[in-house]
């Protein structure tokens, strides 16, 4: 009974100091619209909005704990059904939603950051540059061999995402020019499974949200200009998207919250911490 | 002489119609979404043709093909070392050693697959990209085996209990005329034992089909009509898996029911096979 009636407060003491730094830390004005409330947010969609989305679920269930927010993948055109059917409350897509989505799901449009898709091989691949058209033979099957673009003599690995990606739509459209991705392309499920499966295999040749190149794997530059932050933000690099966060209709409750802290400065400041382009 | 039936004679005969017509219920769900497609008159070149829908075609063959091939081959491993496991469990092993197996297997049947697969994509992935020496070592060839450890557990328990089956009289017969432990497996528990042995065989082939991923983690998921085993291919349930984020309107969408559809009366038809197998030799004995 002693024991209980010393620790309570302890605990009491310790979260209060905990809670006070940590909202001290951050911009207090930006995630104070968080205080006394909670409930349960879902989120779902696109993988590439993935770290951002955990880095804000962090700052917001550390400085209010009664807020739960659950965070899944699944790709763009998984987050635009989902919100449309009202299955969770945000849907991620790395592409606009088409006019008929937008439509009939009464969908409601929030950009917060831009983002640029990159070609990408594994660290030790001696080739780290290719034009459009070297880039669209790759994926079309035509170029089999890396030897052909200056390589070693080894088979080309491709890798590609599924049919419902906002990123593979951006890339296909963009870098490939609509062009033929050979259906002996291996498939990944995810902007992470695409890196993994990269940086695992010497081989390769994928392509991910710039958000996600890291010392894992080394982007190929296209045409001569490297997929990097500072290309795309300076409008060199053209393969690039929006990111954005769907609603059913007007957000509201914590969703409107969680919107509103995205594109407010410390929201903005996580999109730039991780590797993506503010829009604001 | 009608019986009346007590309350809770009637609440299982409630529970057991109610999952029976579920069953049936997923079977007409699957054949109303799939009908649009097999009105259209597109059945054929759903199942014929190859997946390419930015030129119209949705077909499931390859995935089909794969499907089977990945079953198949994993099959052709899991066999033996299932029976082999299940011998020494039921017959060679010391009986403390015999008790660890056995639980052992059980907790292996637990594990999902989801663990062995992400084990295998940093293990064995790389080891058959060196070994084969092309591709990106994802291949129905490194899918296999991993799929053979998972319908090893669920062949072997099915196999040791048809085994425990066999009457004591025939084996103490055996054992009283002199015969070695071998001989007692292979001329008395096995010619015994064996239709228990075909069911767990189609038992563990309908898990090996229905598998998702095993094959979405490691087979590759390529479109592409696999030529040899070392290639990358997809099968029907990661086929699933991956189209299931399209727009309910699309016709990727509507094309996948016809996959659910070929993977329900593929897994209905083997279930049959196991049930009139099972009929005919136990009257056979």
């Amino acid at each position: 009974m002693r024991k209980n009636s010393i620790s309570i407060p302890l605990v009491t003491i310790t979260s209060v100091v905990v809670l006070f730094f940590a909202s001290w830390s951050i911009a207090a004005g930006d995630i104070s619209p968080f205080d006394q409330q909670k409930g349960t947010l879902r989120i779902a969609g696109g993988t590439a909005h993935i770290p951002v989305m955990k880095e804000a679920a962090k700052q917001i269930i550390n400085y209010n704990p009664q807020i739960h927010i659950s965070i899944a993948g699944g790709g763009s055109g998984l987050g635009i059904k989902q919100a449309g059917e009202g299955l969770v409350d945000i849907g991620n897509a790395g592409r606009k939603p088409s006019d008929q989505e937008i439509q009939k799901f009464d969908l409601q449009l929030l950009k917060w950051a831009v983002d640029g898709v990159g070609a990408v091989v594994h660290p030790t691949n001696k080739v780290q540059s290719l034009t459009s058209t070297q880039l669209q033979a790759i994926y079309a099957g035509k170029i089999g061999n890396w030897q052909e673009v200056g390589g070693v003599d080894r088979q080309i690995n491709l890798y590609t995402r599924d049919e419902a990606s906002g990123t593979r739509k951006v890339f296909w459209n963009k870098a490939l020019a609509k062009g033929d991705i050979s259906t002996k392309a291996n498939v990944v499920v995810s902007n992470g499974a695409m890196k993994t499966a990269i940086a695992g295999d010497p081989f390769a040749i994928g392509f991910v949200s710039i958000g996600h190149i890291d010392k894992s794997v080394a982007p190929v530059a296209l045409d001569g200009i490297t997929p990097a932050l500072t290309t795309v933000r300076s409008g060199e690099y053209h393969v690039a998207r929006g990111l954005y966060s769907l609603t059913k209709g007007e957000p509201t409750g914590l969703a409107k919250l969680f919107l509103d802290f995205l594109v407010s400065p410390t929201g903005q400041q996580i999109v730039a911490d991780k590797g993506f382009i503010p829009v604001k | 002489m009608l019986r009346s039936y007590s309350p809770s004679e009637y609440l299982f005969f409630t529970a057991a119609v109610f999952s029976g017509l579920l069953t049936a219920a997923v079977f007409g769900f699957l054949f109303f979404f799939g009908l649009p497609l097999l009105q259209s008159g597109q059945l054929a070149d759903v199942l014929f043709s190859s997946w390419a829908p930015g030129k119209g075609l949705y077909g499931i063959y390859p995935m089909l093909l794969s499907s089977l091939t990945l079953a198949t081959l994993s099959m052709l491993i899991s066999f033996p070392i299932s029976l082999g496991c299940s011998f020494i469990i039921t017959a060679l092993a010391p009986l403390r050693l015999r008790r660890v197996l056995l639980a052992l297997i059980r907790v292996m049947t637990g594990i999902p697959t989801v663990v062995y697969s992400f084990a295998a994509l940093f293990f064995l992935v790389p080891l058959m990209r060196n070994l084969i020496g092309h591709g990106s070592g994802m291949s129905i060839l490194t899918a296999a085996p991993v799929l053979a450890l998972v319908i090893a557990p669920t062949m072997i328990l099915f196999f040791v209990n048809s085994f425990n089956k066999v009457s004591p009289r025939f084996t103490l017969a055996a054992e009283a005329l002199g015969c070695s432990k071998i001989q007692k497996i292979l001329y008395i528990i096995l010619p015994q034992a064996w239709p228990g042995v075909i069911n767990g065989i189609l038992l563990g082939f309908g898990r090996a089909m229905g598998d998702t991923m095993v094959s979405l983690m490691l087979a590759g998921n390529s479109t592409a009509m696999p030529e040899a085993v070392t290639d990358s291919a997809r099968t029907l349930t990661a086929h699933i898996a991956l189209v299931l984020a399209f727009d309910f309107d699309s016709m990727e969408f509507k094309s996948i029911f016809v996959c659910g559809l070929s993977l329900y009366l593929l897994t209905a038809l083997l279930m049959l096979l196991f049930r009139l197998s099972t009929a005919y030799f136990s009257q056979a004995r």
